[in-house]
């Protein structure tokens, strides 16, 4: 049976009153499709059909969305990991406002992201090579730098969905704890002072549903407490 | 179009990959009105999908290490015909560019004394070549163009760069000067399109791998930098030069370690014969790239392909036994597992030779100025224009591009347009006002997809362009089979012409994104096809059945393919570096 | 737009805080009831008043209380910032809650100490 049922969330803006979804037949020839691939195919049969797409392998973060109930990137999940009664439902990452079909806006993920100022400061003047950083302090940033934005994580997050304005949500919170992690940065105290009140970081309800879908293996959970232990450290 | 909306700023830097953001960052830092228009958020750019590193003589892993021998293995890579004025810039200026980047927080890896990591990459030498492999490539474990990117971009955050993120540039705008004032944009969102008007305009759109059917790049590669300037009647340089590697995964285009041949793997047609055996009787499988590739294609042509449509062959792994797999290749296997849906412990890989990296581009000079060429063949600098990264041609790669060097290529280049804007713009540098004209003309293209009723699909259109593109340009090449492509491609050029835009919706419509990125495909591959077809020799990537040996009397230029009549010029190489003695060209071996 | 003002100390590191140490005597009270209660398996009045008429079970019952008085807010507190997206519907529902733990609270002083 090469025959693959495919439902698709689809919304227009400018035509639909309301979302509702589209069924697809894709002919896989038998073989065990990308869920990106799938997308592929129903773009050439139905142009109208809206969602991002780039690198093609899990490394660029544009196709993050909600197969068969579990957030993911499109590129990197094989049909048969997520299908569930021989039928694929394709639909946004679940929590921010959708823009058309498959793309969401983004707009408040970035927001927090930006607000956690995810960039290296040192008011130290920078030597004339490279600032130097022992192979044990450069490990504190493995399973920190490698996120993608894919925004997987913060939108299978409760707190992030009632709260996205004001909690900051796993991604922001894994960037944040990296340039805390980080021996070159020294604004620890602004840092941990931007965290301190009752929604940007104390949301995490530590269900760990970031771990569960992150698409890189990363663990966002333990990076909050990492921060929640700096926050206490430093107050008592 | 009277009630368009009109942006106006200092500098537009078209691109967020690497070199467009660092170049915003140099001119956000000196307080310039300055926006990145990326048609995808910035992190998404295919920078973000380079691994080994960024080639630099920084003195980490060999303190000695010296940049003019990063120089010369450069102009060797290249052939000969990078640019050595270009090549001794990048090399000179890289420690300084690499540095900024840890600077920025760059997560490099180290070493015990701190300093930045750095491997061996092919290429690499010491004492111009007689020292023995070199270790130059500065790496953040294998993600370094993810770091790279995220950190320039985090930066340009830090320093309130305007982003116009999802904006997607359709075509430049010139005034009656020829200048360069500005490009249409068009909001993805929402369908709006705008008028960018700026003072420079910076095309740092990267590469165009989408040209063919097999890439190893992302699916926004599609040359839009090179359709938008060739459109302008701009001349591009060097683009028969396509790097390409023999063994991608067919279909998905990932690459796949020449280390499964040195384990004993081999390459079969579908007969099920080593084919390698008629081409390379000694070193088989193991012969160089370019051999393997080039059979790999023979193979295919005459009719021996594996597939429904016969167009690729099949790496054996299988009889290695497990063990050895799981031992040796465990990445290998998880790679095609994931993109081939083959177990190589059972089955062979599906493999293609796979299009990696475009080392032509819109010509430039060292501060990233887009050049053309005057009646007599002497350079003339385009005001207004600029290009910096894989899509601009400076040339520092040539013929052939070493690993680790186009990130290094991104940086400098970048740095150094964004440094040449911010001083051009304080001497208060002004170009006419576009007229109304001017405008409607860079809109006609977008004008003809909103109006079309009835025509081929555009993916139709794009999978006949991506085919012919893969069996006449690739690796190898020859008259017969270039001369019947750039027929084809002249046909589709008509087609693409009355092609159809079926949906004309506003709101994010990536369909009408689509059908303007075929345009660019097709001047991207239409500029390779002639400039191919016209270089008569092999050169570094562009090998030819029918000339195969290297011309150094007739070819030792750049190709300058133009526009507006389609025809192919030379351009002189530059051998006078300032700083250190030319390198002659001598037979390239390694 | 959900504010922080309403909230006990402004701060979530204090209300975490909070939240874990009332938690803790909470946890110890309702493990010292029970086991009491096992080991009593006739209780009468007269044993379950004597109880409560020592002084350190009076502060022991009156921290705990107070925990779960300091509990209940900040827990139902993040409750209605989660839930009500109406400003005026979550103030009231705050102010329902304030009012009820405040009651509670003083009932409970009355009772450990009155008669």
């Amino acid at each position: 049976m090469s025959n693959l049922q495919v439902s698709v969330y689809r919304y227009n803006p400018e035509t639909d009153s309301a979302p509702y979804m589209q069924e697809f037949q894709i002919d896989t020839q038998g073989r065990d499709l990308m869920v990106l691939n799938v997308l592929t195919m129903i773009k050439d049969q139905d142009s109208s059909l809206a969602f991002r797409r780039s690198c093609r392998e899990g490394v660029c973060g544009s196709d993050g969305m909600n197969m068969n109930g579990k957030n993911g990137l499109a590129c990197v999940t094989a049909v048969s990991e997520v299908i569930k009664d021989n039928k694929l439902v394709l639909r946004p990452l679940p929590g921010l406002p959708v823009m058309r079909d498959l793309v969401v806006d983004m707009g408040l993920f970035y927001k927090q992201y930006e607000r956690m100022q995810p960039y290296l400061q040192n008011d130290t003047a920078a030597p004339a090579i490279e600032r130097l950083q022992s192979p044990e302090d450069r490990d504190k940033l493995d399973g920190l730098y490698e996120c993608i934005l894919c925004a997987c994580c913060s939108t299978a997050c409760p707190s992030f969905w009632w709260n996205p304005d004001k909690f900051v949500g796993p991604a922001g919170l894994l960037q944040a704890y990296r340039f805390l992690a980080d021996t070159r940065d020294n604004a620890t105290q602004s840092r941990l002072a931007e965290l301190e009140d009752p929604f940007s970081l104390f949301r995490c309800r530590g269900i760990m549903n970031c771990v569960a879908v992150c698409p890189k293996g990363l663990n966002p959970t333990r990076a909050i407490g990492k921060i929640r232990e700096m926050l206490l450290s430093n107050a008592t | 179009m009277s009630t368009m909306r009109s942006l106006t700023f200092d500098a537009i830097i078209v691109g967020g990959g690497g070199s467009g953001l660092r170049a915003a960052l140099e001119l956000a830092k000196s307080g310039k009105k300055t926006a990145v228009l990326s048609k995808v958020f910035p992190t998404r750019s295919h920078t973000v999908s380079a691994q080994g590193g960024i080639t630099c003589a920084i003195g980490s892993a060999d303190p000695e290490d010296d940049w003019r021998w990063h120089m010369y293995d450069t102009v060797k890579g290249g052939d000969y015909i990078a640019d050595q004025d270009a090549a001794e810039y990048l090399c000179s200026e890289g420690p300084k560019a690499v540095f900024e980047l840890e600077h920025m927080g760059l997560p490099f890896s180290r070493f015990d004394n701190g300093r930045i990591y750095q491997r061996p990459f092919g290429g690499q030498s010491k004492d111009f070549g007689k020292g023995g492999q070199a270790a130059r490539t500065c790496a953040a474990a294998d993600r370094t163009g993810h770091a790279l990117l995220h950190t320039l971009y985090q930066n340009n955050l830090k320093n309130n760069t305007v982003f116009l993120d999802e904006w997607y540039a359709v075509d430049l705008v010139t005034n009656a000067d020829g200048d360069v004032v500005g490009c249409i944009a068009l909001c993805i969102e929402t369908g709006e399109i705008a008028h960018v008007k700026a003072k420079a305009t910076v095309l740092a759109t990267g590469g165009a791998g989408r040209i063919f059917a097999s890439t190893t790049n992302a699916l926004i590669n599609t040359g839009d930098g090179i359709g938008m300037a060739l459109r302008a009647g701009f001349p591009m340089q060097d683009m028969e030069m396509w790097q390409f590697h023999p063994t991608g995964i067919y279909g998905a285009g990932c690459l796949v370690t020449e280390g499964c041949r040195g384990e004993g793997g081999y390459l079969i047609n579908k007969d099920g014969e080593r084919f390698m055996e008629r081409y390379a009787p000694n070193a088989k499988d193991l012969a160089g790239r370019d051999v393997v590739a080039r059979a790999m294609v023979m193979e295919v042509l005459e009719g021996r392909g594996c597939g429904e449509n016969g167009d690729h062959v099949m790496l054996k792994l299988d009889h290695l036994g497990e063990e050895v797999l799981m031992k040796r290749l465990p990445g290998i296997v998880e790679l095609s597992k994931t993109f081939a849906h083959v177990d190589p412990v059972k089955e062979p890989i599906p493999v293609t030779p796979t299009c990696h990296y475009m080392m032509g581009g819109i010509p430039t000079n060292v501060n990233g100025q887009a050049l053309a060429q005057d009646a007599d063949g002497n350079d003339r600098i385009i005001n207004g224009l600029f290009a910096c990264g894989e899509a601009a041609c400076v040339s520092v790669h040539g013929a052939n591009r070493l690993g680790g060097n186009s990130l290094l290529d991104l940086v400098v280049f970048g740095r150094a347009a964004g440094i040449h804007i911010e001083k051009s713009l304080n001497e208060g540098v002004d170009y006419l006002e576009a007229s109304q004209s001017d405008v409607d003309r860079a809109m006609a293209r977008m004008s003809r997809w909103n109006d079309s009723n009835g025509g081929e699909s555009v993916a139709d259109l794009r999978a006949e362009l991506q085919s012919i593109m893969q069996n006449a340009f690739g690796v190898f090449r020859q008259e017969d089979n270039m001369q019947e492509g750039v027929t084809k491609l002249a046909e589709l050029r008509e087609r693409i012409g009355n092609a159809h835009l079926g949906d004309k919706s506003n709101a994010f419509n990536t369909a009408r994104v689509e059908a303007l990125e075929l345009d660019n495909l097709l001047e991207v591959a239409e500029a390779t096809a002639i400039a191919a077809l016209e270089r008569k020799e092999s050169r570094g990537a562009h090998s030819r059945y029918d000339y195969p040996d290297r011309d150094d009397v007739n070819w030792l230029k750049h190709s300058l393919f133009h526009p507006s009549n389609k025809t192919v010029t030379k351009r002189e190489v530059n051998f006078t570096p300032k700083t250190v003695d030319t390198f002659e060209p001598k037979i390239r071996t390694y | 737009m959900v504010t922080n003002i309403t909230n006990l100390g402004r701060s979530g590191l204090s209300d975490w805080l909070i939240q874990r140490v009332s938690a803790v005597v909470l946890a110890v009270y309702a493990v010292f009831m029970v086991a009491y209660l096992l080991f009593h398996p006739n209780l009468d009045y007269a044993t379950w008043s004597g109880l409560f008429s020592q002084t350190w079970m009076r502060i022991f019952s009156l921290l705990a209380f107070i925990s779960m008085a300091a509990h209940a807010w900040v827990g139902l507190w993040t409750v209605s910032t989660d839930y009500l997206k109406h400003t005026g519907a979550r103030f009231a529902f705050q102010a329902v809650v304030i009012f009820a733990i405040f009651v509670f609270l003083v009932w409970g002083v009355q009772v450990l100490w009155g008669a």
